[in-house]
């Protein structure tokens, strides 16, 4: 006697379980009074170079810490540590992007109530971190001038989940012939209305603006954490 | 490449629904977003990897694509996308970033035979 199969209606997120620990950390994050912001962006844009000024600068008046994501080596930690920040490691293997229960796994120990800012440096890969929610406050999108104009269009999905979009090494700009007009006209093209910074963390021009930013946000967050029931 | 980590998830969930309701699974239907990061092919690819040596070995894994629909705040109406490189209304031109549907990463049914 044959059955035929009968069909079983589920609907469930296949990500659940990697929101449902975001949004503990968002929560966790929340309470303690600190602001993450994530960094994306392909290998090579300078993720790295810009988290080691903004550490430095923002370290200066703020307590700040960072987790880096990365396939296999712990360079990038070492270069962050010139900082002097607290930086920890997240070797990922063979995992090409972060997930929220690596940031969760990272943080054991940690103390987010001595932080004001915490920042997570995803591994470079422009494609994979788009998935994943970290329970961050704002998701820097990173591309540099070297990478051309056309970067956004070409990683539309990555855009759409950033908050932020970073056009990096812009004191290259013109040796590479970069037109940073239709770079714009590319964020706006996939992501209408995304705020954009120019900058480069090696000459510093553009940093204030970004710093702002992120001040700004740390404040905004404390103030909504302060008032939400 | 981070379909195969999709895939063992969605074999997470096959399994814990089946056992709940008892029998095997022969098909998994998912309903995957033009905007969640995630290609259908790859998927596919990994599916039968993740599938080897678990009760779900030999399923067939369908996938709907969802395309993605974004609200006209113009014209005060959904519209579908026409291109991820353009978010602009298809009728009017304006620019869109309110996106009503596109995202999905859903398990959304299991055919189970006794």
């Amino acid at each position: 006697m044959s059955h035929e199969p009968r069909l079983v209606e589920v609907r469930r997120n296949i990500l659940k379980q990697n929101d449902l620990v975001a949004r503990e950390l968002r929560h966790r994050f929340r309470e303690a009074g600190v602001f993450v912001a994530s960094l994306v962006s392909s290998p090579g844009a300078g993720k790295t170079t810009l988290l080691e000024r903004t550490l430095t600068l923002l370290g200066e008046r703020f307590r700040v810490a960072a987790l880096v994501g990365d396939l296999a080596t712990e360079n990038d930690a070492a270069r962050l540590a010139r900082s002097r920040a607290p930086v920890r490691q997240i070797t990922t293997g063979t995992v090409c992007h972060l997930e929220a229960a690596m940031v969760q796994r990272a943080l054991e120990g940690w103390s987010l109530d001595d932080l004001d800012f915490l920042f997570v440096e995803n591994v470079g890969n422009l494609v994979c971190p788009a998935s994943y929610d970290l329970g961050e406050g704002l998701r820097f999108v990173i591309v540099s001038v070297t990478e051309g104009e056309d970067k956004p269009l070409k990683y539309p999905t990555i855009f759409n989940t950033a908050d932020v979009a970073v056009l990096s090494k812009i004191d290259l700009a013109e040796a590479v012939g970069f037109d940073r007009e239709a770079a714009l006209r590319s964020v706006e093209a996939v992501r209408p209305g995304m705020r954009t910074i120019a900058l480069s963390a090696r000459t510093g021009e553009g940093m204030n603006d970004y710093l702002a930013l992120l001040e700004a946000a740390l404040q905004s967050s404390r103030e909504t954490a302060a008032t939400a029931p | 490449m981070h379909e195969l980590s999709i895939a063992l998830s969605v074999v997470d969930l096959a399994r814990e629904e089946a056992g709940r309701q008892g029998g095997r699974v022969c098909a998994v239907h998912l309903r995957i977003g033009a905007l969640a990061g995630v290609a259908p092919e790859a998927l596919l690819a990994s599916y039968e990897m993740a599938c080897a040596e678990t009760p779900l070995e030999g399923s067939r894994l369908m996938i709907e694509e969802v395309p993605v629909v974004v609200f006209c705040e113009r014209c005060e109406a959904r519209r579908p996308l026409e291109s991820l490189q353009c978010f602009s209304c298809p009728e009017c031109g304006a620019p869109v970033s309110r996106i009503e549907q596109g995202r999905e990463l859903e398990l959304v049914a299991l055919e189970i035979e006794q």
